[in-house]
């Protein structure tokens, strides 16, 4: 019986690992798929059966690009917005969360209450309005438009908040008797506890403002302002027979937030757990 | 003694008064410089569109106060209606489906198998991976006469081309191809999630459980499940809000070069944008952004409900 059990459970873990291996291959392919093609010519793209590794792999496809659209422009903006937001999100959120987690003060839970209110409201429900806004305030084909509408999520302040109530009062009380300041707990004490929550913000952040569509697309009408989704859009539906560009540019695309993401994603779900995202 | 206590008291309520003043000050400094960008750039805008909601207004003329005009527009709006009911079709495709996949994921990338950090990667990397270029992949693998799917498929079956499935392109076939886009570009974030979910279940509770003489099968429907619960609900309440305000996946995936949508694929946000700012009727857009609103809102508040009521 105890054979019988073990057998069972070999052939069991034996086919969890087919249906896995499967599982990865298929959620793999798309991106083999990419790769392969961007070193393509055109006409070899979509030949059948497929080539997975070209015989003749046409670099030139990762030279063209870059003059064909302005890429590096793009990427440029991108970057600049994505770090930017990146900065001011980290900073402004863990400041804040800092007050709503380890001060007291009047008016804290009515403020949180208003933050935690609007995580669930999409901003697609006040887009309107926000443009109208800040076309009045002459922020329409800017960059900070974008910067000011992604910098301030309330989402951040809760997640950071939630990471900070796991932090015990005992160690900020002890400090301050030490005779630091807030703002030296905070910068001394809060920021370096708090890297796997700085972590996942970070990517999510970053990933959110690099990969936003709409917003850019609301707001960036002016070609040397676009980030690069909209530019790749943009250079996908005129060139939409272009293949083997269109997959060098897609592969350029997602370059800069593979090395974010692989850089930071040893805290990250470890970050998600002790951050409270799970709710 | 009495001398004493007069001091304390008079001097204390004093000195507390000042210092709950600088107190007070220091955490608005600290909360100051997030809160006066939420304030102006989500608080204002949410309060102006319930405003905007009830007048018609282009932007460049002045506002006119219509009443409820905007929403008895949206009641004989059969383009919006539409709108709402592809949304609607996509979310009860999209949530139930991810949900399964995310925690058969996680429950599985817990145990102690090969790999297991190289495939949380792989399966998270989609939700990083930017949507354009994704989208434009899965276009190409899905085209109906030149990719790669359509001529696998051809070559298994022998069905000839212009039979099999014309996916995106297709009427019939687009919901389906939207939502396994979605699937496959979401689940690794719903997987995360389970999985730190999973990580804060006490192990204790697994020994009791197998000590009482449960199986595999028992320990997940009496542990597992009701101590996932809290993570349930919040995944499916962001499952929901995002399916609800999907737009660029549509676009991407569907539109050409002028960014439309037809009758089977578009959606609210897409109508809503399309309303604002093609249309410049500011009015009728908020209008629709307050029905998705309040769609939004009835359902979180149905799951806070339902949360109170299982959680325990």
């Amino acid at each position: 019986m105890v054979g019988k059990s073990k057998g069972l459970r070999i052939s069991l873990m034996v086919l969890v690992y087919i249906l896995l291996f499967a599982t990865v291959l298929a959620m793999l392919v798309p991106y083999i798929w990419m790769l392969s093609s961007s070193l393509k010519l055109n006409k070899d793209v979509f030949s059948f059966p497929m080539q997975w590794i070209p015989a003749n792999p046409r670099w030139e496809n990762f030279t063209d690009i870059w003059t064909r659209i302005p890429l590096g422009r793009f990427i440029f903006n991108t970057a600049k917005l994505s770090i930017i937001v990146t900065i001011l999100q980290l900073l402004t959120s863990s400041f804040a969360a800092y007050a709503f987690s380890k001060l007291h003060f009047r008016g804290k839970n009515f403020i949180f209450l208003g933050y935690i209110a609007t995580i669930a409201i999409p901003w697609q429900a006040y887009m309107v309005p926000q443009f109208i806004l800040m076309r009045y305030m002459g922020l329409n084909n800017t960059h900070l438009a974008i910067i000011l509408l992604q910098a301030f999520s309330a989402f951040g302040v809760f997640m950071m908040r939630q990471f900070y109530q796991g932090v015990p009062d005992e160690l900020c009380e002890a400090a301050r008797i030490d005779g630091l300041s807030e703002y030296g707990i905070w910068a001394r004490i809060m920021l370096p506890l708090s890297k796997p929550a700085l972590s996942t913000l970070t990517i999510f952040t970053f990933v959110a403002t690099w990969n936003d569509f709409l917003g850019p697309m609301i707001y960036l009408t002016d070609t040397k302002l676009k980030t690069i989704q909209i530019g790749l859009r943009m250079f996908i539906s005129q060139y939409s027979a272009e293949y083997g560009l269109i997959m060098a540019a897609s592969v350029v695309s997602i370059i800069p937030v593979v090395i974010v993401f692989l850089a930071l994603q040893k805290y990250f779900v470890q970050g998600v757990a002790a951050s409270g995202i799970k709710g | 003694m009495q001398n004493e206590t007069i001091l304390h008291t008079n001097k204390s309520p004093k000195r507390r008064m000042s210092r709950g003043v600088k107190d007070n000050l220091i955490a608005y400094s600290f909360i100051a410089p997030n809160f006066i960008g939420f304030a102006l750039f989500t608080l204002v805008p949410m309060i102006f569109a319930f405003v905007l909601a009830f007048v018609k207004w282009d932007g460049a003329n002045p506002m006119k106060f219509i009443g409820l005009d905007n929403f008895t527009r949206l009641l004989k709006d059969s383009t919006f209606h539409k709108a709402l009911w592809n949304t609607i079709v996509y979310t009860i495709g999209v949530v139930p489906l991810t949900m399964i996949v995310a925690l058969a994921l996680a429950i599985l990338l817990n145990q102690k198998i090969m790999g297991r950090n190289f495939m949380r990667t792989v399966f998270f990397f989609p939700y990083v991976a930017s949507l354009v270029a994704v989208a434009a992949v899965w276009n190409f693998i899905f085209s109906p006469t030149m990719g790669p799917i359509n001529n696998i498929l051809h070559t298994i079956t022998g069905i000839p081309l212009e039979d099999l499935p014309r996916w995106a392109a297709d009427k019939q076939w687009a919901m389906f191809t939207v939502v396994l886009f979605t699937v496959w570009k979401n689940m690794g974030y719903y997987m995360v999630i389970y999985l730190a979910g999973l990580q804060g279940i006490n192990p204790e509770l697994y020994e009791a459980a197998e000590l009482d003489g449960a199986g595999p099968w028992r320990r997940f429907r009496n542990v597992t499940v009701p101590q996932l619960a809290p993570t349930t609900f919040f995944v499916l309440m962001i499952l929901v809000i995002n399916s609800f305000k999907v737009y660029d996946i549509f676009i991407n995936l569907f539109a050409g070069a002028d960014n439309q949508l037809n009758d089977s694929t578009r959606v609210m946000v897409y109508q809503i944008y399309n309303t604002a700012f093609r249309s410049l009727d500011y009015g009728y857009a908020s209008a629709m952004a307050i029905v998705l609103f309040l769609l939004v809102l009835g359902i979180t508040i149905v799951q806070f409900r339902g949360e109170k009521k299982y959680g325990q």
